[in-house]
This record gives C-alpha cells, structure tokens and sequence, in this order.
C-alpha cells in the first residue's frame, strides 16, 4: 500500500466502485427482465397460485420491488462502511 | 353529474376538498414565505443551499416520483385488470437502484446545479451546455405537458371545477412556489407532499384491508372470487417480449435522466448523503406502490369495475372513489386535496430544473460565459421560472384532451437516450470527447421524438393510420443502444487529448469528492482551475 502512488492508490478505488456498482447494477436487470420475461413468456406459471389468493407473479412482483430495495440497502452499506474508510485513507 | 352513480359525488363541487386544498396551498405558501426570505443566492434558489438532510432528499425525492397519474393510474388499471398494473409499479421502481449505483454520488460530487455541469466537466462548455440543455427542456415540456393536462382532466372530475381553471391554478401556484421560494420551497413542497401521500394511501388501504383481517390475500382471493383466477395472473399488458424490454428499459435509464429528480442530488451536502437519499427515496417509493396494488385490489372487490368505469374509463377514478366508500365524503375531499397538491409538487419540481437549464446552462455558461453575477443569474432564474410556468399553462390548455400517456413515454425515451448514456460515458469514459457528446445527446432526444411520432402510439392511436412505420410503442431499446453508440464512434473517430486529459481530475473529484480539495495534497490535479469556473460543489 505505501509503495503506491496516490494516482494508482486512486485507480484502484474508482476500480473498486465502479465494480460493485456493475455487479449490483447487473443484479438489478436480471431480477427485473427476468420478471418481465417471465410475464411475457410464461403466463400460465405466472398465475399458478401458490396459497388462496396468491399467485407466483404476485410474488415473484413483490420480491422484485424489495430486491430493488435490499439491493440499494448493500450497495449503501457497502459504501458507508468500505468505500467511505478506503476513501478516508486516502485522503489522509 | 351523473344519474346513475348516487353512490359517488365525484364530479360535484366538493367544500371538503376544497377546504383541504386551501390548507395545503395556504400551509405550502407559508413555507415559501419564509423560504423567499432565506433564497438570496443561486445556489440556495437552484440547491437549497446544499443544506438538505439525506431523510429529508429522500422524502423529497419520493414526492418529485410519485406523480398522480402513478398513483391514480395504477390503482386503476389493478382495479380494471388485476395483476397488470404490479408489471407497472415494478417498472417504474427498478430505475432507483441503477441511479444509486451508477449516478447519485459521482454527479453530488463532480456537478454543482445541472446534470450539464458534470457532462461539461471536462469537455467544450459550450456545445456541450447547449445541447444537454435542449434534452433537459424537451422532457421538461412533455412531462410538464402530461401533468397539466392530467391536472386539468382529475381536478374537473374530482372538484367539479372547470379544465381550464383547474390548470390556471396548479401553474399559477406552481409559479409562486418556484419564483419565490425556489429549491427551499420546493423540496419543503415535496416533503409535505409525500407525508400526504404516503399518509393518505396507507390509512386508504388500512380501511380496505380492515374487511379482511389485515390479510392482503384474502383481499386477492376475494377479486379471484369475483373476477375468476385469471385477475391474479398477467394479462394483455405484455403483449410482445420486445415492447416489454423496451419500455423496462426506458423506465429503468429513464429515472436517471429525469432532470427533476438529478437535480435533487445537488441539494444535499455530499455524495454520502446522497447515496443515502436514494435508499429511503426506494424503500418509500416501493412501499408506495405495493400500497397502491392493495388500493387497486380493494376498489375492485368492494366499489366493483362497472361502477369504476362508468365514472371513467381509464379506471383513474377507483381510488377516490374507493376513499368515499369506506371513508365517506371527507376522506374522499382530503385524497382530492392530496391527489391536486401532488400534481402540483411535481410541476414545481419540473420548472425548477427547466429553469435551472435555461438560466445556469444556457444564460450562465454559454451567453455569459460564466461572467453573470450572482443578481443576474439569480433574475435570469426567476425569469425562466415565471416563463415556463406560462407556458406550462399555455400547453395545458392547448392539448385539453390529449391522451397523455404517450408524453409521458416520451419523456423517460428522451430521458434514456439523450441524457443517461451522455452522463454515464463522462464520468466513466476516458476517451470521451465534446463532439461525442454532441453527437450522443443531439441523437438521443432526435431519434426518440422521431421514433415515437413513427410508432404506433402516435400513427395508430393517435392519427388513425393503419400501421406505424416503427413496430414499439416505446423506442427505449432502439434509441437509447443508439445514443451510446454515437457517443462512442464519433469520440473514437476525432480524440480529444485535453478532454483525456483531464480525466484523472473527473476521477478525483468523482470519487474524492470536493471535500478533500482545500487542503489537498499538493499533487493532485484537482485545484487546477478551469477556463470556465469549473462545476464546484457547495462544501457546506
């Protein structure tokens, strides 16, 4: 670490964001197209029920909205704890 | 109004309503007063003075999002076809963790007023200023265009007033908010909206689920029962895999080009905060809509479709009728009064950023270049305000009766392709250069408008003709592929060494933040000034 110059400790920090961001981001398309794909291809599974009243779209819709969510959730706690400190060394 | 519906007295002048209204707007203005008096920069007139807590960014957010037309129209098409309207509430929610992953922070630390501002970090001032601030004013306009027109259409059926009164109103509060109290007002708005909202439709869906045990899928079982399995399961919404992904795709990158809601992240004081604004801004929103799915659900079972669609056949009625039925007139008047004063936050939220673009882009950087003082750039921003807040009247009346849905599309389509693929290749591309820009922008908002005039929404629906030039309704995954496209081959045809050059300063000030610039170490690039004062955070 203290062999690096500032510029490279930099690059490795914008690498390391910009990585978790594309993982997570990623994350988020498969989730949703995998949902709207689904609807598209597949209605009949979509609205098989999986208790009275609720269908495996209903849930699988639900799970997408708090997957957003939760996702947000890791991406913050990621920042707030990980890339907050990283970046705090390196401002030092 | 209306013989055969005694049991609504939508349609009919409501006093309630009316009184609630008169409290929201007299309680708004009052903050607005009192914002007047704390707006005497540009930076507290376009950013609050970046002094906004990260809760408070997140309410704010969340009521710039949460239109009428999301929380009306989805309710009704659940109410009028079941499961389909989830497909909705889902689409318009997985933008939020794209922009927190993607944009929140590096633009909280590279912009100051404008997503403009962090385009043209590194790039020619002026074209770049130019062209980004005629995307940020085409989805202005059509989202501005849909709201006006759906204020009109809901105020004249829920209050009884006339269209155009209804329009006069909602701009001419719109104006007084923006023009006076600018950012302050306008997040405090938002805020006071959202609680609203947020308040109104969970005591709205408590009172439903009340008649089932707090149980939400015997309320599913109950419309099963009524309608047959089929309301549980997707419907004609999804008619054609490439429409769906191209309308997935518009709403996701959409969200992260929206003028209005990038400009929220320049309001709070540093890229944690903003960060953190996006996560309550989703988890409010998400609730919200699961919320509203319930709403829809409950109209259906306890009002039935018949009598839903007998008041309007789009379905936009069911949840103020909804509130009648369970809750009686009063509570009927206050989800009115709460349903105008959304409309209204989210206009004012709109004019703010248009006038952000025509006073701070265009006046600003490119007429002045960068010399206005501060009296000028703040008169040029209350000028733009007042402008746009007439021609938002303008445009209300003069596309009465206009199905709006397609302005809407319109907007998130420029939003994807004009302004998203721009913003993200800036921060994250090196080689990305003015004339890419350019290209990528001008392209973007050119090919989405001519792409939705070519499709059917427009040729079929709205013209008559037999069939449209352009097979989607929605040109997300033509134009926004584009967008990038263009972006990438004419920045690889004519490089732009300074451009690449100061690349390694983005870098540092995206990640670093402007926090670190005053006392930075002496080798970093970042204290360099620039030949236009350069886009410099508020380090509050």
């Amino acid at each position: 670490m203290s062999q690096k110059t500032k510029a490279e400790e930099l690059e490795t920090l914008a690498a390391a964001r910009w990585r978790v961001a594309a993982v997570l981001t990623a994350g988020t398309l498969v989730s949703y197209f995998g949902f709207i794909l689904l609807v598209a291809f597949d209605k009949p599974l979509m609205g098989k029920l999986l208790a009275p009243g609720l269908s495996l779209g209903i849930l699988l819709g639900a799970l997408v909205i708090a997957a957003a969510w939760v996702l947000t959730g890791i991406y913050v706690m990621w920042a707030n704890n990980k890339y907050d400190k990283a970046l705090h060394q390196f401002r030092r | 109004m209306n013989p055969q519906q005694a049991a609504t007295s939508i349609g009919e002048p409501n006093i309630i309503a009316i009184v609630f209204f008169l409290v929201f707007v007299g309680f708004t203005l009052a903050i607005t007063y009192w914002a007047a008096r704390k707006t005497k920069t540009t930076s507290e007139f376009f950013t609050a003075g970046g002094g906004v807590s990260a809760v408070q960014n997140g309410f704010a957010l969340a009521g710039d999002f949460m239109s009428a037309a999301s929380f009306l129209g989805i309710a009704g098409l659940v109410a009028l076809s079941g499961f389909d309207g989830l497909i909705y509430s889902v689409g318009w929610l997985v933008g939020w963790p794209v922009v927190t992953f993607l944009i929140a922070e590096p633009l909280r630390n590279l912009g100051k007023y404008t997503f403009a501002d962090v385009v043209a970090y590194r790039l020619k001032q002026t074209p770049v200023r130019i062209s980004a601030a005629v995307g940020t004013l085409a989805v202005v306009s059509f989202y501005l265009i849909a709201q006006m027109v759906g204020a009109g259409n809901l105020i004249h059926m829920m209050f009884g007033l006339s269209y155009e009164a209804a329009v006069v109103i909602v701009g001419v509060v719109m104006i007084l908010y923006v023009l006076f109290g600018g950012m302050i007002a306008t997040t405090w708005v938002q805020i006071v909206k959202a609680v609203l909202l947020l308040a109104g439709a969970t005591v709205l869906a408590l009172m439903v689920l009340v008649k089932f045990n707090f149980n939400p899928l015997a309320l599913f079982q109950a419309a099963a029962d009524q309608y047959g399995p089929e309301v549980l399961a997707p419907g004609k919404l999804v008619s054609s895999p490439l429409e769906a992904v191209s309308l997935g795709l518009a709403l996701m990158f959409g969200t992260a080009g929206l003028p209005h809601i990038l400009m929220r992240f320049y309001t709070v004081p540093n890229a944690k905060a903003a960060r953190g604004s996006v996560f309550y801004a989703t988890g409010l929103i998400g609730y919200f809509y699961l919320v509203t799915f319930i709403l829809g659900f409950g109209a259906s079972v306890l009002l039935g479709r018949d009598a839903i669609k007998l008041v309007d056949k789009g379905g936009n009625m069911a949840a103020p009728m909804l509130a009648e039925a369970v809750g009686g007139k009063p509570f009927l008047g206050f989800i009115s009064a709460v349903a105008f004063a959304t409309i209204l936050a989210v206009v004012a939220g709109l004019t703010l950023s248009g006038a952000a673009a025509l006073s701070h882009d265009l006046w600003t950087s490119v007429v002045r270049k960068g010399k206005a003082p501060e009296h000028e750039q703040l008169r040029v921003a209350r000028l733009a305000s007042l402008g746009l807040g007439v021609l938002a009247i303008f445009l209300g009346i003069v596309f009465k009766g206009q199905n709006v849905a397609f302005m809407v599309g319109l907007a998130f389509a420029i939003a994807a392709s004009a302004n998203f693929p721009a913003l993200l290749l800036s921060m994250a591309w090196k080689g990305f250069t003015t004339r890419g820009a350019v290209a990528s922008m001008i392209t973007g908002s050119v090919s989405a408008v001519l792409f939705i005039f070519l499709s059917p929404t427009v040729q079929v629906d709205l013209l008559g003709h037999e069939d449209a030039l352009f097979p989607l309704k929605n040109p997300g995954l033509v134009t926004m592929p584009l967008a990038f496209l263009v972006g990438w081959v004419v920045s690889l045809l004519a490089p732009e060494p300074e451009a690449a050059g100061r690349f390694a300063e983005v870098r540092h000030r995206m990640h670093v933040g402007a926090e670190a610039d005053a006392p930075a170490p002496a080798a970093t690039p970042a204290a360099t000034p620039a030949p236009v004062p350069a886009p410099r955070p508020q380090t509050t």
